[in-house]
């Protein structure tokens, strides 16, 4: 190599340390923006997404019976009544209930869902199976026990049943996956009867719904033999088959 | 093991995992498994036609402590862990019931955390045995206990008359909900404000328990001290082993002579 070969390299060099030195903090500050308006972004789809159904003011109000903690009795739920506009779509109306009921009561105390769950998607099958999928929130944020986790899906269960008759049975989802437990106890593969009282699906549902969960009323466990207890398996679903294909011999 | 086990659950139709009835008998009807298990009377679960039911010796107790190893279950504030609170649990409740004439057969011995499939694995190899898991509860009224029987489960309609594993706790849920009262019966004693009978929960480790099984739930790990626990377990213990012993003029084996176990 000449002198003057390496003069021109060395000057490259130089050069390109230069640019650089001039460019590396301006790309560096371009990327930092860029990542906050992805961040931006993703938050504000999320947040779109996730964003609890509008009540309408032009629907007929309803009275809605929302199953929160009693704050009498331990471990039980008692039906609260709220004045709600909801609309006739059992879909939509569905989603209405379940924010309103993961929006939670006046007293925190007597929540059933932990209050950073999100409804995430809900959608109705024709043969009344629903399918309501949660954030990750509702198994994360649960007290983790069978008395605990039987609460959350049984006022989710109830809540439905006496709101929206449309529903037979429910599948709980956690951010779109099927779980083999809420948080280490209740089972989640199969389905939860949600209409204790098929014949009448269409006709009002009875104010005194069959409590065979309630820890209060263990009595009543007896006389409401046939129909199974809300936040049962249901029979015609075997525990599973939503996850795996039928095993062949 | 764990592979085993695994491959058991994952087919329906393969014989080992199959508890009873026997190949080639009748299988029960659909909802017979279901419909009468409210009122708690012995045996009314399992009498399917032309099978005539057993009576059978109740010998083992398999106790599961739940949770351990990398689940700790529930946690308190004071650093309460249920792991390790249900496996002391479990020593107790393994003396009252040896006292009894039990023979005690533990999931798990040291914090190991098997699947909900080995556990109850452990189980359905037992013959003449009643499955017990222990629990303590994050909520509820401190110093209260609650017995969880199994929710109805879909009735078995193989042909074969095997019972899938994953449904192999629908032909003892009668048994279960008359072991669950006696138990709870007995705690509602011990224990004031406490549920006078057995509470019905779809809880994931009995459904796949070929025997009559409950899961117990004390509350809760909110207490400050864990002495106010450790005070309940001679209760819990005496409670389990009298609810135990108490059941054992009920406990009919489902199913035809011959049949397992």
């Amino acid at each position: 190599m000449t002198p003057r070969w390496k003069f021109l390299f060395a000057g490259g060099l130089v050069f390109i340390l230069l640019a650089a030195l001039i460019f590396v903090p301006i790309l560096r500050r371009r990327m930092k923006r860029a990542a906050k308006l992805q961040q931006q972004s993703e938050e504000q789809a999320r947040r779109e997404l996730t964003q609890p159904i509008t009540i309408n003011p032009g629907d007929p109000r309803v009275k809605t019976k929302l199953f929160w903690a009693s704050d009498t009795i331990d471990s039980t739920l008692v039906p609260v009544t709220v004045d709600l506009p909801l609309s006739n779509d059992p879909v939509l109306r569905s989603k209405q209930v379940l924010n309103t009921l993961l929006a939670g009561p006046v007293d925190a105390e007597l929540r059933t869902l932990p209050p950073d769950a999100l409804l995430l998607a809900f959608y109705l099958l024709p043969d009344g199976t629903a399918i309501a999928d949660f954030s990750e929130a509702l198994a994360t944020s649960i007290p983790s026990g069978i008395v605990s986790e039987q609460l959350a899906v049984n006022s989710i269960t109830r809540t439905l049943e006496a709101n929206v008759p449309q529903v037979q049975r429910l599948k709980i989802l956690i951010h779109g996956q099927e779980m083999e437990t809420l948080a280490g106890h209740l089972d989640l593969t199969g389905t939860f009867v949600v209409n204790t009282n098929p014949a009448q699906a269409h006709a009002k549902p009875a104010p005194t719904t069959p409590s065979t969960d309630n820890a209060a009323a263990p009595a009543t466990d007896k006389t409401t033999a046939p129909t199974p207890a809300p936040g049962a398996l249901t029979p015609d679903k075997a525990p599973g088959k939503l996850a795996q294909p039928q095993a062949k011999p | 093991m764990a592979l085993l086990v695994a491959v058991m659950a994952s087919s329906s139709q393969t014989p080992t995992q199959t508890q009873q009835p026997a190949p080639g008998t009748t299988p029960p009807p659909p909802g017979a498994a279901a419909a009468p298990s409210q009122g708690g009377v012995a045996g009314s679960v399992v009498a399917s036609p032309g099978a005539s039911a057993q009576q059978g010796a109740l010998n083992v107790v398999v106790l599961d402590p739940a949770h351990g190893g990398t689940d700790p279950g529930a946690r308190g504030t004071g650093g309460i862990r249920e792991s390790e609170i249900v496996l002391s649990f479990a020593m107790e409740v393994r003396r009252a019931l040896e006292q009894q004439g039990f023979q005690v057969v533990q999931t798990r011995q040291g914090n190991e955390n098997p699947s909900f499939d080995d556990r109850s694995a452990t189980a359905n190899a037992q013959r003449g045995a009643v499955f017990v898991t222990l629990h303590i509860s994050s909520t509820g009224l401190p110093g209260t206990a609650r017995v969880y029987v199994n929710s109805e489960l879909p009735p078995v309609t193989d042909s074969s008359g095997m019972i899938p594993w994953d449904r192999a706790q629908a032909p003892f849920l009668g048994l279960s909900r008359t072991l669950g009262d006696f138990v709870q019966g007995f705690l509602a004693q011990r224990f004031k404000g406490s549920p006078e009978t057995a509470q019905t929960a779809s809880v994931r480790q009995l459904r796949t328990t070929a025997a009559p099984a409950i899961a117990v739930e004390i509350s809760s790990v909110t207490v400050e001290d864990r002495a106010e626990l450790d005070r309940m377990a001679p209760g819990i213990a005496d409670s389990i082993a009298r609810g135990a012993s108490a059941f054992r003029p009920s406990y009919v084996v489902p199913g035809t002579p011959g049949a397992l176990p």
